[in-house]
């Protein structure tokens, strides 16, 4: 009798201190970001799918199709076409298909690249109606974006207006502000 | 009711005060049921609330990571490690590099070591903590889960920062780490340990006090050392019916020998204590995190001589982790090739969950569902 009298009062007792845990929740600040009116920054080694980038130098994709991104990769989801252009030195790419159905993103292309010559976008809203919008050209995806951009002076040097326009982007994609 | 010892086979061998000879049926938990957090399928056969045999059905989310470890080659087969049990990637991820760098005789640096034994605690404490609020949310109660998401998210973003994923991380190369960890990761890793010490305060005084959750799982699924042996249970599940049996100690790997920590372990077996094996296990990895951090030497993170095309040389070999949910063990045949020509993956959740059809018998369901949870479950590690 006297055992269970404690353990009421011990039970009650420890559902009053669950209690006042609970309410001092209500002091603190609160934790929930409110998603998509406000975004979070990404981090710096944001690992989202991969992209082409461009040589400052020529305004050309830095690639020159060793394959050996297409050779790391453990989906097969990475199909580059080079080809020697007249006059140049260096093959150069042609087409690059990423199919973004299989990738894992677990960036081996990327550490397999010795030159830089991809990296990985910070493109986060990826969703889409059909499953051809995940087989992605990437190079065509790049020069439809030098489209888009004019050229503009950067330090005092004419680069196309592109590689300000991609690496703005890159730096900062999180200001999307959608207020 | 009282538990059995043995697994009834044949419902008409069950004596009738046991429920023998009554009206049974058969009650399909999942795959989809929210009580087994994945696609695991229990079959249990039910003597109206009681549970007469419970038997689980494996193999809905098989991927053959096993095969798959055997057509790529040792690097290629990184970034499946996180895929297995995607809450403690860090651990298996490093028992994959392990393997590799033992046979290859790689020797990662010193600083690569301690970074290991960081994120690997840190990826136990974000595990646990959601082990946590799932078995909260198992049991009824759903406000520990936000609490518990809310510790967790602080680890995934400092995770994020230097390893770019927030759950499949991939972080750990033969050979090293993918990265070096930067100055700021330490510092909120730091401040992560003060914050952390006084929410486990806090958990303490909201869930492990509660007298009506202590009531749900004291004497609740009681697990015998003779069980654990029988099904080679590891991890928690062991250290709560009181066999201090942790592969951090028992075959000490990575710089694990030089942090000074305890591995907690109660004698009663039942899922209280495997509740309190983890919930003191987390204080013990803020221990080894703050000790790492003031030990952390530094250096390359990358060892010097990794060749990039990694052949074996023939043999069997093996190395095993503690991870978040017990002993996970990689062995590798090679046939000196760059392909592993056998990759065994001992995991955990199998041998844990093979235990649940001998210790749930004559529960009441409600009971039974929580001595699963109290298991910790991953159903991919499961069918891996």
């Amino acid at each position: 009798m006297r055992n269970a009298v404690k353990e009421v009062v011990s039970g009650f007792y420890s559902l009053i201190v669950g209690m006042r845990v609970t309410i001092g929740q209500f002091f603190k600040p609160i934790v929930t970001v409110q998603y998509p009116h406000e975004t979070l920054k990404i981090a710096p080694r944001f690992r989202g799918h991969i992209e082409l980038v461009l040589d400052p130098a020529t305004g050309k994709p830095k690639c020159f199709a060793c394959k050996l991104c297409e050779r790391a990769c453990p989906s097969d989801c990475i199909t580059v076409e080079g080809a020697k252009l007249e006059g140049a030195k260096k093959r150069s790419v042609t087409a690059y298909h990423l199919d973004f159905t299989k990738c894992s993103l677990c960036g081996s292309c990327v550490e397999a690249c010795r030159d830089g010559a991809i990296r990985f976008s910070r493109d986060y809203n990826l969703a889409g109606w059909s499953k051809e919008d995940f087989i992605m050209d990437l190079f065509k995806r790049l020069e439809l974006e030098a489209q888009a951009a004019s050229p503009e002076k950067v330090d005092g040097r004419a680069v196309p207006g592109l590689i300000a326009a991609q690496d703005a982007a890159h730096q900062d994609k999180t200001k999307t502000d959608l207020k | 009711m009282t538990t059995q010892e043995t697994i009834v086979s044949n419902l008409a061998d069950v004596p009738r005060s046991n429920g023998g000879g009554v009206e049974t049926f058969v009650l399909n938990v999942g795959p989809q049921h929210p009580a087994t957090h994945g696609v695991l399928r229990v079959k249990m056969t039910m003597d109206g609330e009681y549970v007469l045999r419970a038997e689980p059905v494996c193999g809905y989310i098989h991927r053959m990571h096993e095969k798959m470890g055997e057509n790529r080659t040792y690097a290629q087969f990184l970034p499946n490690t996180s895929r297995i049990d995607y809450l403690s990637a860090m651990t298996y991820t490093h028992a994959w590099a392990g393997v590799v760098e033992r046979a290859a005789k790689i020797q990662p640096p010193p600083r690569a070591e301690y970074v290991r034994v960081i994120t690997s605690e840190l990826n136990r404490i974000s595990s646990h903590l959601v082990w946590w609020g799932a078995f909260l949310l198992d049991l009824g109660g759903f406000t520990p889960l936000l609490y518990a998401f809310d510790d967790r998210e602080m680890i995934l973003d400092l995770l994020e920062r230097i390893t770019g994923a927030r759950l499949t991380y991939c972080y750990y190369r033969i050979g090293g780490l993918y990265n070096d960890v930067d100055e700021e990761f330490i510092e909120g890793t730091r401040k992560f340990v003060h914050h952390m010490r006084p929410r486990l305060k806090m958990y303490r005084e909201l869930v492990t006090e509660n007298i009506i959750f202590r009531k749900r799982l004291i004497d609740i699924g009681p697990i015998s050392q003779e069980m654990c042996r029988k099904y080679g249970a590891t991890g928690p599940v062991i250290r709560g019916s009181g066999i201090p049996y942790d592969v951090r100690k028992a075959e000490p790997y990575s710089a694990y020998p030089e942090f000074d920590f305890e591995i907690p372990h109660f004698r009663e077996g039942d899922s209280m204590a495997r509740y309190l094996v983890r919930m003191e296990e987390m204080a013990q990895s803020l221990r080894i995190i703050e000790q790492a951090l003031d030990k952390l030497p530094s250096g390359p993170v990358m060892a010097e001589k990794v060749p990039r095309v990694l052949k074996l040389p023939a043999g069997d070999y093996c190395y095993a982790v503690e991870a978040a949910r017990g002993r996970f063990m990689v062995r590798i045949v090679s046939d000196n090739k760059e392909i592993a020509y056998r990759a065994k993956l001992r995991t955990p959740c199998l041998s844990n969950l093979s235990l649940f059809e001998e210790a749930s018998q004559g529960m009441l369901l409600p009971d039974a569902l929580a001595l699963m949870g109290s298991l910790d479950l991953v159903i991919p590690d499961i069918d891996r």
